[in-house]
């Protein structure tokens, strides 16, 4: 074989090569390609490269450079048509259309009573209290008897009472948690106790016989009503807002003297504008609360308030039947979700 | 509480508008739940000018009228009243407004002449009184001017939030009382009520009789003191309008001047009196004593009533004739032909009241006060200006007045420090003004030893008996608004947040990534049995009971919204659940449960139907809520075969593993197109309801904390390659995948990095009862790279184990 032939043969494989790797449409094809072309056994390049010993030894080293200069150009095609192939292959990860909707997952919700007892308990973490809880089965003593509602009296009849036993029920407040509190820890004591309490309430639009009250409590030397009007005053500003007014007027529950309501000036969003809003029931400690659980009331002071974030959830949230807060309607609950 | 406007200002004759009134009352007092115009009625009315008049030609009577109303056309009115007279102001009523008796005026046709409206005479008004013809409004006022701004009608009601403390506040002359503290007007005995003379009173302990009337109190009588008054030759008739109106202006009814001179002792002093007809009284005595089984007694109501053993009667030398403190008898009540009446006014015990009125099922005006507590110390005054009233309407003489039992005691003093009302209200309050203020609500004020104040509470006050009594009432009188409310600073609390709420946050984040929505419902069930703690007063008779489970409530709900069509439910309460009692209480917990029902993703146009939630969709949100509650320690699932129960959930490792719930599905009362539901229920922890300590005694005890901490040691990643091969495994039945996987961890050697189930298979080519199942084995060696042959012995060595020890065999 001549240079001129064996010139010729290359630049005939790189055509014909050139032309087949430009024809593999996938990678099965090409990598026939490159087998055919380059396989170390049987490619063409090879069986050209065979018949450089027939070569005079003058010519052998132009030949050996066009060889090479093929392989070159071969395997740079190869590299540039694979990479193209799977380019073209690869799924595009732009959605054709973007106006579908997304994927969507199953979305979970607090209760919007928990909302706002977590705003409540927030706040008042803020303001150096504790979570504390109790039994919502109850004696008798923790419900009334230590909270100084006089046995057999009237005052009774402001809690529609379910009962279990002869002297147990099921407790009409979370006040009872303030009796168990004061008996538990020596103070300074300040707990929260948000929970469930029970009356005797039909379930209608505005009762239901369980219901979330959240109770508070601060003991301590030298408690006074001031502290119980800065600390609540502060919550509600808080909670409503810096602007809102607040003030306290007279009230009695048998736990607490002097007795007291908190009114803030709110907008129930019913279209009427600010109006007071009595938000919770205060007081001082009663002496004798204090000393029903072993406490010296010379010693000792404090303050109590109970609220009901029920009804600041149905009034923030404009629901105006209580039994949507607890039918447990999916499609009321997910609406909570964040 | 409805208190009168009018009625007040005749004890306290102020200047306020019954709104200034009302907003003080609500600042120092008592809350004011509303204000109500009793003439509301007449709010249609406006002031009416007459500007022309003429006879009507077809009438001798009537008139016809050109009415200026305010509205800028004149209006043709035909008037019958013969005063109607051109350029003078009545009261007029327009076309398509109502009358206070119920009539709507009509345009309508009078002899042939179209009529406008009406002018109206005081009758038509119901102002209590009556004109001559229509009434004539001397008054200002442009025509159109509603009448309400021009004329004296009507009053205010003021409805307010009495509370059981204070009694003394149901009725006007208590209100008056605070009226006065507030405002500085001094109170007054208004002249209606006039103080007759009385002749000289009989006593006795037990008993007394005077002008031939006998009033004996038995020990079982539930009675302190019974004055009985006698008047004689009394005529029964109508109440004067005065008085009518006052009654009415609460809302009661006049019945006779006799009774409503009883009502106003009642409504207007809180001393409720019962007058009886001396005549039907057999033995002309009255004897006060414990009712007796089988008694029986027709009240004013007319109603035959059972008297109730362990209540109280009023009765006559015979017979009941009253059920004490509650309710007269129709026998003995005052009629039109009652000459003689012996009236009654007694202090009946509180809870002998209250028994009596429980059992009989039966509130009154009267037992409603008597339960809250008279003042007892007014009742002889309170008796003889009721019979001071009774004369002043009905005539008569009072020709006895008897009082059996025992004054009250005086009421006993109270110290009060001014130093302590200065830390409790974080305020010094002048002793001056702590005085006068606790004088303006008549309590008796003198010095005691050093600074201290000696202060004898009013008798109508039962509220007022310790220190911080006479604290409050210094505070509300001056208004909570005036004390400082500046943050201070204080103690850190010794009070830890209790664990299980710490617990119960931690599970309820859980659920909430989960995609879990929380509920809250009412706790109560049908399902129970004779150790179920149930409610002795249920709301609802098929739902006594206390529920033991949280999935209980959740499968009731789960069921409402299935029966609106919401097949996709996932729920979750963290909440309080009770079970038998070993003591006085139910054994109280709060768990967590969970449910999931319907599909497990939401629906996408990639996945049209997304399969349901199964049972290990519920296993792992059962490990995941466990895990949550309690971090750091093992979860394991041991499988049951226990109803609907799939795996109870335990955690902890060895002997510390405990059973914390239970994964179960859910049977449902559901329709074909709703999927089955799964629960989870778990145990967070027990709420104690022991005594904390013994009643007034402290237990000094140090509160616990949460101390689940998850402090893992990190395992650092390797970066040699991992080696890795599968087995398919013939499995015959009764071999678990745990037990293989066991084996598998404990022969595996110390390389073995992961094992996994990646595929099982049950049914074609495989023999009866077995399955396979494909594991895959991963081992990587810290420091070099494993080679596959390397595996080989450890794989033959696996097999031969799984072989022997549980019949497991390579599937072919």
């Amino acid at each position: 074989m001549t240079l001129d032939e064996f010139l010729a043969r290359a630049a005939e494989l790189e055509r014909d090569g050139l032309a087949r790797i430009a024809d593999a449409h996938d990678a099965a094809a090409l990598d026939d390609a490159r087998i055919t072309l380059l396989g170390r056994k049987q490619g063409a390049l090879t069986a050209l490269m065979s018949a450089l010993p027939t070569l005079p030894p003058e010519a052998r080293r132009d030949a050996g450079a066009a060889s090479n200069r093929v392989k070159g150009a071969l395997e740079q095609a190869l590299d540039a048509r694979l990479a193209a192939l799977r380019a073209a292959a690869a799924p595009s990860w732009r959605p054709l259309d973007p106006t579908m909707p997304a994927r969507a997952t199953w979305r979970g919700a607090l209760h919007p009573v928990t909302l706002v007892i977590d705003e409540i308990a927030a706040i008042f973490r803020e303001l150096g209290f504790t979570i504390a809880l109790g039994p919502e089965a109850e004696t008798e003593w923790y419900n009334f008897g230590a909270l100084n509602f006089p046995p057999d009296h009237p005052a009774m009849e402001l809690h529609d009472t379910l009962y279990l036993g002869d002297d147990t029920l099921l407790r009409t407040h979370t006040s009872p948690v303030q009796v168990r509190a004061l008996q538990a820890i020596a103070p300074p004591v300040r707990i929260l106790a948000p929970g469930t309490v029970y009356r005797r309430d039909f379930f209608d639009a505005t009762h239901a016989p369980a219901f979330a009250q959240v109770e508070g409590m601060a003991v301590d030397e030298g408690i006074s009503f001031a502290d119980l009007k800065a600390t609540l005053s502060e919550f509600a500003r808080r909670f409503y807002g810096r602007t809102r007014r607040v003030r306290f007027g007279p009230s009695y529950f048998p736990f607490v003297e002097p007795g007291a309501q908190m009114d803030v000036e709110v907008d129930l969003g019913d279209g009427k504008g600010l109006r007071w809003v009595e938000i919770l029931g205060c007081g001082l400690m009663h002496p004798r609360v204090l000393e029903a659980a072993g406490l010296d009331s010379e010693r000792y002071t404090g303050w109590a308030f109970g609220m009901g974030p029920a009804r600041i959830a149905m009034s923030r949230h404009g629901i105006n039947d209580i039994r949507l807060l607890y039918d447990s309607d999916v499609r009321v609950l997910a609406q909570f979700a964040p | 509480m409805i208190v009168s406007h009018h009625w007040l200002k005749a004890f306290v004759p102020h200047a306020l508008s019954a709104e200034q009134v009302g907003e003080l009352l609500s600042r120092h007092c008592v809350t004011l739940d509303g204000l109500r115009a009793t003439r509301a009625d007449l709010a249609p009315f406006v002031v009416g000018l007459v500007v022309e008049r003429a006879p009507h030609p077809d009438s001798d009577r009537l008139s016809i009228t050109k009415v200026d109303d305010g509205s800028g056309t004149l209006l043709d009115v035909v008037c019958g009243a013969p005063n109607v007279t051109a350029g003078v102001k009545y009261p007029f009523i327009r076309v398509g407004s109502t009358m206070p008796d119920g009539l709507r005026i009509e345009r309508r046709k009078i002899r042939g002449l179209v009529s406008n409206g009406m002018l109206c005479s005081a009758t038509e008004l119901r102002l209590g009184f009556e004109s001559d013809g229509i009434l004539v409004l001397a008054t200002d006022a442009a025509p159109g001017t509603p009448l309400l701004d021009v004329l004296e009608a009507g009053d205010v009601q003021l409805d307010l939030d009495v509370l059981p403390n204070r009694p003394d506040l149901l009725c006007a002359l208590g209100v008056a009382r605070e009226v006065s503290a507030l405002t500085g007007v001094p109170l007054q005995m208004p002249d209606e009520l006039p103080l007759p003379a009385l002749p000289p009173t009989v006593r006795g302990e037990r008993e007394a009789s005077a002008d031939g009337v006998t009033i004996r109190i038995e020990p079982d009588g539930g009675c302190r003191r019974f004055v009985g008054i006698v008047i004689r030759g009394v005529r029964i008739g109508e109440a004067p309008a005065w008085l009518r109106t006052r009654l009415e202006s609460v809302g009661s009814r006049s019945i006779s001047n006799v009774v409503d001179a009883t009502n106003y002792g009642a409504l207007g002093l809180a001393r409720p009196t019962h007058a009886f007809d001396l005549a039907t009284l057999r033995g002309a005595t009255l004897v006060v004593r414990g009712a007796r089984a089988g008694e029986r007694l027709v009240t004013l109501d007319g109603v035959e009533r059972a008297l109730v053993e362990g209540g109280i009667t009023v009765c006559d030398a015979e017979r009941p004739v009253a059920i004490a403190g509650v309710f007269g008898g129709a026998e003995t009540e005052v009629g039109e032909h009652t000459v003689d009446i012996l009236l009654e006014a007694a202090d009946w015990e509180p809870r002998a009241v209250r028994r009596t009125r429980r059992a009989l099922g039966l509130s009154t005006d009267a037992s409603y006060r008597f339960e809250r507590g008279v003042d007892e110390a007014f009742t002889p005054e309170g008796a003889a200006r009721v019979a001071g009233l009774i004369t002043a309407l009905a005539g008569g003489t009072i020709t006895a007045v008897i009082e059996v039992g025992r004054a009250p005691a005086p009421r006993a003093d109270v110290v009060l420090r001014p130093a302590r009302l200065a830390r409790l209200l974080g305020q010094e309050v002048a002793r001056a003004e702590i005085v006068h203020r606790l004088q303006s609500i008549g309590c008796g004020v003198r010095d005691g030893e050093g600074e201290a104040l000696v202060v004898t509470p009013p008798s109508w006050r039962h509220d007022l008996g310790l220190e911080v009594d006479l604290v409050e009432e210094v505070a509300r009188l001056r208004g909570f608004d005036i004390l400082p409310d500046a943050l201070a600073p204080q103690r850190p609390s010794r009070a830890p947040d209790d664990p299980l709420v710490v617990i119960g946050r931690r599970v309820r984040d859980a659920c909430v990534s989960a995609g879990l929505l929380e509920t809250k419902a009412m706790p109560f069930t049908s399902h129970g049995d004779a150790t179920t703690p149930r409610v002795r007063n249920p709301l609802a008779e098929d739902e006594p009971y206390l529920r033991a489970r949280i999935l209980d409530t959740l499968a009731g709900r789960a069921e409402y919204n299935l029966a609106r069509m919401q097949g996709d439910v996932r729920l979750f309460e963290i909440g309080h659940v009770f079970g038998a009692s070993t003591g006085r209480l139910p054994q109280e917990a709060l768990h967590a449960g969970a449910l999931l029902l319907g599909a497990r993703r939401p629906a996408h146009f990639t996945e049209p139907e997304p399969p349901p939630f199964d049972a290990w969709d519920a296993k792992a949100l059962a490990a995941s809520m466990a895990r949550a509650a309690w971090p750091g320690e093992a979860v394991t699932f041991d499988p049951v075969d226990e109803g609907d129960v799939l795996w109870r959930v335990r955690v902890g490792e060895g002997d510390a593993a405990r059973d914390v719930g239970h994964v179960s599905h859910v049977p449902l009362d559901r329709p074909v197109w709703a999927a089955e539901a799964f629960g989870v229920e778990l145990v967070l922890g027990r709420v104690s309801s022991d005594d904390v300590a013994p009643h007034g005694a402290h237990a000094h005890g140090v509160a616990a904390r949460d101390e689940a901490r998850r402090h893992l040691q990190l395992q650092v990643p390797l970066t040699m390659p991992a080696a890795e091969f599968d087995l398919a495994l013939l499995v015959p039945a009764g071999v678990t995948a745990a037990a293989i996987e066991a084996l598998l961890r404990r022969d595996g050697g110390e390389l073995l990095e992961a094992v996994r189930i990646f595929d099982e298979y049950r049914g074609d080519g495989l023999p009866a009862g077995t399955r396979s199942l494909a594991w895959r084995l991963r081992f990587r060696h810290p420091e070099r790279t494993l080679r596959d042959k390397e595996l080989e012995g450890r794989r033959a060595k696996l097999v031969a184990a799984l072989t022997t020890e549980l019949g497991v065999t390579l599937r072919a």
